[in-house]
């Protein structure tokens, strides 16, 4: 609703292409490669879980994507629009941090330790994005973040810093302040891992409801339960590479690869 | 000579006191406030990624941590108006010598609290912010910052108090402040200990003041909602909403 609007959107993309599109990607850390041409698409209302081994790439990937750091190569777009770069003859050209930051309010993120600003209240936390960034006046983004926080059901801890909320609470309202920037697509980077296991069922129910709603969503995560439940398709992730994408049904009852076998066996 | 009573309460009660007592303090606040505006450039400076930024801030920090601040005192009084006119004009005060002069000093040590304050905030805050779609200078100004300062504080109320002090310096440039006034006095009198005494008590008084202070504006940076019964609206716990 708030992103570019018409006259940014190419002509080239309607509605069935992929709201996020990743191709070619490749990220290295010094002499590792992390990302080695990473292949992705994501369409709208879509819900995609990315599981894997820790270190296989699967948080790098979605910090790219987020635009939170730069890739070595490869194309990102948003709605058909290339991100994270201006394009020139010579070839992409990083954008400066201050343009990058505009395109980032169309992707939302979640990050497995909250991150919630300790200094606001859960209110203050949701409304941040919106006043400072959206420049939506303090009364009118108050309303929204409360709305936000409802969805969440965590308008009775509106008040109440994140010190004063457990896990569970915190990554509701870090979803609720993700989504109250109305994106195009929500990046979860494994949001139920620092949990305490009882706490876990709250967040996930928060995600179900979402994707319920429509929301286009791309989870790194290793519920394997709530991947098999909420996702449209499920992909495997090792060493920098998509091994397996398929729907949750063929992926775990009749995975096609040797390697996404070896990994089920070891996460039932 | 005994110490004679009256004349420390004559003392205490002299206005002249009053006034040195209240440059000391004014020339600490404006050389605290100078200091953390150098010293948070001086900060942002050595925290950047530019090597040029970092070996300005670093050639700052490293020159005034080793010059006395007496020296540097004599140099902006003394030295400087030699050089340039317009320093000898008569808006040049001992007040604006001394503040300035303490001021940059000052600044190479907040600095490096601004600096440690900055570090100490955890990578994932600038992250979020940054996530959000905030640009570089909010994600400082609202996220980073306000969470900095909070660390900054204590230490930052001991320079303070510290610049109090140090204030006294500036009686070699001839600024009345608190010292200067009991100094003054003694070379009249001879009355050492009833002349110092009084000093003392107004040195107590002020830093007493001060700590208070400090206490009272840490305590605006406790962030839970319990401490803030007063405040409406947002910063309270709204009852009971529906849950999902």
């Amino acid at each position: 609703m708030t992103h570019s609007g018409p006259e940014l959107m190419p002509e080239t993309w309607s509605t069935n292409d992929p709201v996020l599109s990743v191709r070619n990607l490749h990220k290295s850390y010094q002499d590792q490669h992390v990302l080695r041409g990473v292949e992705f698409d994501i369409r709208q209302g879509q819900v995609k879980a990315v599981l894997g081994p820790s270190g296989s790439g699967k948080s790098t990937m979605l910090r790219l994507m987020a635009l939170l750091e730069p890739a070595d190569d490869g194309e990102i777009r948003l709605r058909g629009r290339r991100i994270g770069v201006r394009e020139k003859a010579s070839g992409a050209v990083a954008l400066p941090e201050r343009e990058l930051a505009k395109e980032r309010r169309n992707i939302g993120m979640v990050f497995q330790k909250f991150n919630l600003f300790p200094h606001l209240t859960a209110c203050r936390n949701v409304m941040l994005g919106l006043t400072s960034v959206k420049g939506i006046h303090h009364k009118e983004a108050e309303e929204q973040a409360m709305a936000m926080l409802q969805r969440v059901g965590l308008s009775h801890r509106a008040g109440h810093f994140p010190s004063e909320l457990s896990g569970g609470q915190q990554q509701r309202v870090a979803i609720a302040r993700a989504l109250v920037m109305n994106p195009d697509v929500l990046l979860f980077d494994e949001p139920t891992s620092a949990l305490d296991p009882e706490l876990v069922g709250e967040v996930l129910d928060v995600m179900e409801s979402l994707a319920n709603d429509g929301m286009t969503m791309i989870v790194v995560t290793h519920e394997v339960r709530f991947a098999r439940r909420v996702a449209d398709e499920v992909t495997l992730f090792d060493s920098g590479v998509i091994v397996e994408q398929a729907t949750p049904d063929e992926f775990f009852d009749n995975p096609q690869h040797q390697r996404t076998r070896k990994f089920l066996s070891h996460v039932h | 000579m005994e110490f004679d009573v009256n004349i420390f309460v004559q003392q205490l009660v002299n206005p002249s006191y009053l006034s040195g007592a209240f440059l000391s303090v004014a020339v600490a606040v404006l050389s605290l406030i100078l200091a953390t505006a150098i010293g948070f450039a001086v900060a942002l400076g050595r925290t950047s990624r530019s090597r040029i930024a970092q070996g300005v801030a670093g050639i700052y920090t490293w020159f005034f941590r080793a010059i006395p601040a007496l020296l540097v005192l004599l140099i902006i009084w003394n030295a400087l108006p030699q050089l340039f006119p317009v320093l000898r004009q008569d808006w040049f005060s001992p007040f604006i010598a001394a503040f300035i002069g303490l001021g940059i000093v000052e600044a190479a040590f907040m600095a490096e609290i601004i600096r440690s304050a900055l570090l100490s905030i955890d990578d994932g805050q600038a992250l979020a912010g940054r996530a959000l779609g905030m640009s570089p200078v909010k994600v400082m100004l609202k996220v980073v910052l306000p969470q900095a300062i909070r660390t900054a504080l204590p230490p930052t109320g001991n320079e303070f108090i510290g610049l109090v002090k140090f204030s006294s310096l500036a009686s070699v440039i001839s600024l009345q402040e608190l010292l200067t006034t009991a100094q003054v006095g003694v070379n009249i009198t001879f009355r050492y200990a009833e002349y110092y005494a009084a000093a003392i008590v107004y040195y107590l008084i002020i830093v007493s003041l001060l700590t208070l202070l400090q206490s009272y504006v840490e305590k605006k940076f406790v962030w839970t909602s319990r401490s803030k019964s007063k405040k409406p609206s947002i910063l309270e716990p709204v009852g009971q909403g529906v849950q999902s």
